[in-house]
């Protein structure tokens, strides 16, 4: 089964083409990141702009590299939340209406569950030979991602922490109760002026300092006892106060009087600054090791609790190599495997889209062209009071 | 309106200006005092909050929601713009934080919700503001201003705009000096 995936749902405009879910035909990307770096963040107007200007011609060279033609493809899918509404709808709309003018089936994706699925994907080349072999395995590729899982969906927009007992069944643990993780990196980073996107940014910063040097910087994990929730706000206020308390100190210069900050964290700045500098990456270490710690001691715990075979990570901030690090250390020894996409489909990405489709269509869903963007769109999050 | 006693509020009132500003020493209290508001906020009300990172207009919204009755998780809205929640009423929740030119909010057709059956509650508010311009959600809002306080304390300056902001802000100081007593 060969489905075009068009992801739209806020800076990149994507189309691929998968086969069963699982192998990647084509994959074709139009990222709008370095218009987005000038301004810090994503511009929703011109990301629409952009992306109208984009989608055709991404699709038809998705088409173009794997080789086929429309007659090829047995369906057609599009994501229709969550996201930004008017990116959302160019994706769509081009979606909708060449399911219809092809006269092939529709389905519209949820761009968390999607990111979920990308851990079925293996690329074409990567020691799988076809559909068969991507799910059952073959030498470098484990196969299909085993039931329980827990699942890890971290990016700019979302934390959330979810059991999945098998396809299409989501139990939402926990998730952020004020910033998303990707959206504390790109907070932190702008504040630490180490540019967009934060993620990255961040992790190569913090990977400069000399780890034999001890950091001089401990911040804060809000840990939300007795709940499997997330909080990253008042760390990204801790960054912020501390940068505030370690200008005050080069401002006054050196052996000037300094004005002690009105804050803890201020007062640790300032500190930090006077005995012998804080640095961006002492900085940038201390805030991803307080993420790391509390992403990775959360789920670890639900994964004992739950008993689940498998952890996937999902979501652009699943790239981050200080958390998959310490989630292997940690859930190694309880015989529970960790899975990541590659690198590549672990941020937004098309190919997620025709994979996740493919689970829904197998099955004979099927939306109609009448289905509307939603952009405060949820996994059908089931309550796990009423789980059996 | 009355005002709000006790050293712990203050309100004052001219014809121009009307405000109440009240100190709030942590997050949880910050949450109250939204939580405050919700409670008198009726459909087509928006109320319009500025602030640096981190200075509590997130945890603010979390207690408006709590007013209204939303069960759901109040969270960031800066990557999706807005976030929609069921309460007693519609909350609708902008962060305009990536909002570049006011006339996106009617690009994005965000201007619907604004009349809508909600109430609005505008984080950066100010970047869909244009001096001299009527703005886009109308000529009635409640603003408030986020301010460093003593230590990690903030000062939240309340202040209304036309008569439907008077409204809310007779009200939230009459909640306050309540519970103050």
């Amino acid at each position: 089964m060969r489905i075009l995936g068009i992801e739209s749902s806020c800076d990149e405009t994507g189309a691929a083409i998968v086969a069963d879910g699982r192998v990647i035909l084509s994959d074709v990307v139009a990222s709008q990141a370095s218009i987005h770096e000038r301004y810090g963040g994503v511009v929703p107007e011109v990301a629409s702009r952009q992306q109208l200007s984009a989608v055709i011609p991404v699709v038809e060279t998705a088409l173009e590299q794997a080789g086929l033609g429309w007659g090829d493809l047995d369906g057609v899918a599009a994501t229709y939340g969550p996201g930004l509404a008017g990116s959302l709808l160019v994706g769509l709309t081009v979606g909708k209406t060449l399911a219809l003018a092809r006269g092939l089936p529709f389905i519209g994706i949820n761009h968390l569950e999607a990111h979920i699925y990308a851990n079925w994907l293996r690329p074409v080349g990567a020691g799988v030979s076809g559909p068969e072999e991507a799910a059952t395995g073959a030498a470098g590729w484990p196969g299909d991602p085993a039931f329980p899982l827990l699942a890890l969906v971290i990016s700019g927009a979302h934390s959330e922490l979810v059991h999945i007992p098998r396809h299409g069944r989501y139990e939402l643990l926990g998730q952020t109760r004020d910033d998303a993780a990707g959206e504390a990196f790109d907070k932190v980073a702008r504040v630490l002026a180490l540019g967009y996107p934060g993620g990255p940014a961040i992790q190569r910063a913090a990977a400069t300092r000399d780890p034999a040097r001890k950091n001089p910087l401990h911040l804060p994990r809000a840990w939300l006892p007795g709940t499997y929730d997330f909080s990253f706000s008042g760390l990204k206020t801790a960054v912020s106060q501390i940068v505030e308390g370690a200008e005050g100190v080069e401002r006054a210069g050196d052996g000037g009087e300094i004005a002690p900050g009105t804050s803890r964290y201020e007062r640790e700045g300032a500190a930090a600054a006077r005995a012998g500098g804080v640095t961006a990456a002492d900085l940038a270490a201390a805030f991803q090791d307080s993420v790391v710690d509390v992403l990775a001691t959360k789920t670890v715990r639900a994964a004992k609790e739950l008993g689940v075979r498998q952890v996937v990570l999902a979501g652009g901030v699943a790239a981050n190599t200080a958390l998959r690090a310490r989630l292997d250390a940690d859930l190694d020894p309880l015989g529970v495997a960790l899975r990541y996409p590659p690198i590549a489909y672990c941020t937004d990405n098309a190919a997620m889209i025709a994979a996740a489709a493919y689970f829904h269509l197998r099955l004979g869903e099927r939306h109609g062209y009448d289905l509307d963007v939603r952009p405060g769109l949820q996994l059908p999050f089931a309550s796990r009071a009423t789980a059996t | 309106m009355s005002s709000a006693r006790g050293d712990n509020a203050r309100s004052s009132a001219s014809a121009e200006s009307i405000h109440l500003d009240v100190p709030s020493e942590s997050v949880e209290r910050t949450r109250r005092l939204g939580a405050l508001l919700g409670g008198l906020l009726a459909r087509g009300d928006v109320v319009l909050l500025h602030g640096e990172l981190g200075a509590g207009k997130t945890a603010f919204t979390q207690g408006v929601g709590r007013g209204l009755g939303v069960t759901a998780t109040v969270n960031s809205p800066t990557f999706t713009i807005l976030k929609e929640y069921a309460g007693r009423l519609p909350l609708y929740h902008f962060d305009l934080y990536r909002i570049e030119d006011p006339g996106e909010l009617e690009t994005l057709g965000f201007a619907d919700y604004f009349a809508g059956d909600g109430v609005s509650v505008i984080e950066w508010a100010e970047c869909g503001e244009v001096d001299g311009e009527e703005a886009p959600w109308g000529p009635d809002a409640l603003r408030v201003r986020f301010e460093r306080g003593a230590d990690t304390g903030r000062l939240l300056h309340f202040s209304a705009i036309g008569s439907g902001g008077r409204r809310l802000l007779g009200g939230l100081a009459d909640a306050v000096a309540r519970e103050v007593g």
